[in-house]
């Protein structure tokens, strides 16, 4: 099921338009680090700034497109600055912060989505090419308050510390599990190698795609 | 990033004009886009065609094989046909990135990505590649995991596919579309060694587009496969790699089809090696009396002499595991 989103279109560089009254955990974090005098140039409210602040504000407008994809169940048609990133759609425009910026540069995993299905890195997707794509994020798995059997799975195995990587990690294992790479530990630790976890979690981690993977 | 152009592209047609115009060509992008983020890639247009019917496995007679240049990595790896006719080329993939990776990536962008050298990837650092005239600064700097065959002065960067030193075993060909229309260009061509002028990486003229990659049939029974050494088990580049492809008949080697990785400018192929092969029996002794031409000619900078040792012990140990030794 799909629900139809309104067109938005691209947000001015310098962005102040939040729509939510309630301060989020990102725009306070933003708010108080301008307050504190550490950024001083326009374009701190993370959330709503799509292009590079420093290049937008060239006289020239950076060329953008128009694109609908899918964003866990909902369309939804947006006008991004060709450079944009799924990675940066996701967090910064639709405010879907599960997807983690570890690397930017395909090498950590920390940014995992599925799109059609099979698990991509979205910091090296760019958003334009996504016309009518299904993406997939961490916030998209649970079944309302029904956890996907895998989040549940990392609870109970304990299977982070920092949880930096954990929405890349269960993504990523959800793609393994559907691609039926879960044989073994070593053929998980295998196909879950594009992933990288600076705590050490992998014993765990291992055991939580196991867990899933058994029930099915 | 600078700003560029998008345009997305449905018939090959529409492609080769957009391409004949200076566009770039985006396929999987996980290249193309990595480098676009650190200024070392600046184009202007970017075509995208992902869409264009290029995304087919085609055996032909004799098994001869033609993958199409849009497969996915994963897609080619999976396929049960490359599984049984050239185990040498599913492994090389699945040994390759990550799994997200090889979903996004294809087999024509895989023999296109750019090197891992850390100096080429750094616009700060002099680079002959990135820059042509303003130096190599690997020639002299950290170069543990640069090349040892097919230098220059100018270049001393490996490439980093795996797929292509199977590729480069098997004699591939690689299938061209330009505005004059079709050719082949025999693997071996397409790849350029860097000489003076590093800048130029491949044998393709302004807007064409790789079709597919063919495998020429080989005589069967054939085994092959590949042998990836590296710093971590998983998820890392080559330090030296192996594809190994063996006909043998009535206990004799017929024909032997071998490339090493992570040592050259281009996938390198072994001909000596090969020759050294032919007509012989396996044996442990051949295994290493062949191996220990493989890195003939070898030129090794300050941080990678131990890539020499390391190669011939890489090829002989796949020509143990692929030939066995009856």
């Amino acid at each position: 099921m799909s629900t139809e989103l309104p067109e938005s279109a691209v947000p001015p560089p310098t962005g102040a338009d939040e729509s939510s009254s309630a301060p989020s955990r990102r725009t306070f974090i933003a708010t108080s680090t301008a307050v504190g005098g550490v950024v001083v140039a326009g374009g701190v409210f993370a959330g709503t700034v799509l292009a590079d602040p420093e290049e937008a504000s060239a006289a020239e407008k950076p060329p953008s497109s128009r694109v609908s994809l899918t964003v866990n169940g909902t369309r939804r048609t947006v006008t991004v600055d060709n450079r944009t990133s799924l990675l940066d759609l996701l967090r910064e425009h639709f405010e879907l912060t599960g997807s983690k910026k570890g690397c930017n540069a395909g090498a950590c995993g920390a940014c995992t989505v599925l799109i059609d299905g099979q698990r991509h890195n979205a910091c090296l997707t760019l958003a334009v090419r996504l016309e009518d794509a299904e993406v997939t994020t961490v916030e998209g798995l649970a079944d309302g308050d029904q956890l996907h059997p895998l989040q549940q799975a990392f609870i109970d195995q304990d299977a982070f510390q920092c949880g930096y990587c954990t929405p890349g990690q269960i993504v990523s294992g959800v793609g393994c599990i559907k691609e039926g790479h879960t044989n073994s530990p070593e053929e998980i630790r295998e196909w879950m190698s594009g992933n990288i976890c600076r705590c050490g979690c992998y014993v765990k981690i291992v055991r939580a795609v196991e867990q899933t993977a058994g029930r099915k | 990033m600078h700003p560029f152009t998008y345009t997305r592209v449905s018939d090959t047609r529409e492609a080769l004009n957009a391409g004949r115009g200076g566009g770039r060509y985006i396929a999987g992008g996980t290249t193309l886009v990595d480098l676009m983020r650190e200024t070392v890639e600046q184009p202007e247009t970017l075509v995208d065609i992902s869409g264009l019917p290029l995304r087919e496995i085609t055996v032909a007679e004799h098994g001869a094989l033609r993958i199409g240049a849009l497969v996915r990595m994963a897609e080619a790896a999976a396929h049960p046909k490359v599984r049984v006719l050239y185990p040498v080329i599913s492994e090389a993939l699945e040994l390759s990135a990550s799994a997200q990776l090889r979903n996004m990536a294809t087999i024509g962008g895989n023999i296109m990505q750019r090197t891992r050298c850390t100096y080429f990837r750094d616009v700060t650092a002099d680079c002959n590649k990135r820059e042509p005239g303003s130096g190599c600064a690997a020639l002299h700097g950290f170069n543990r995991s640069h090349a040892i065959l097919g230098t220059s002065d100018h270049c001393v960067s490996t490439h980093p596919s795996d797929v292509a030193v199977a590729f480069a075993a098997l004699e591939a060909r690689v299938h061209l579309l330009g505005p004059d229309g079709e050719r082949q260009v025999p693997f071996a061509d397409f790849l350029l060694r860097p000489g003076s002028t590093p800048d130029r990486e491949q044998a393709l003229r302004r807007g064409e587009l790789i079709t597919a990659v063919e495998i020429p049939a080989l005589p069967r029974p054939l085994k092959s496969g590949y042998l990836k050494v590296r710093d971590r088990q998983s998820y890392e580049f080559a330090l030296t790699s192996a594809a190994v492809a063996l006909h043998v008949r009535g206990g004799v080697i017929r024909e032997a089809r071998i490339a090493a990785g992570g040592v050259g400018t281009v996938p390198w192929k072994l001909p000596e090696v090969e020759q050294q092969l032919i007509g012989e029996r396996p044996s442990e002794s051949l295994w290493a009396s062949a191996a220990a031409k493989a890195a003939d000619g070898a030129r090794a900078l300050q941080h990678n002499r131990f890539k020499v040792e390391l190669l011939k012990r890489t090829v002989e140990r796949q020509l143990r595991i692929v030939g066995g030794t009856k």
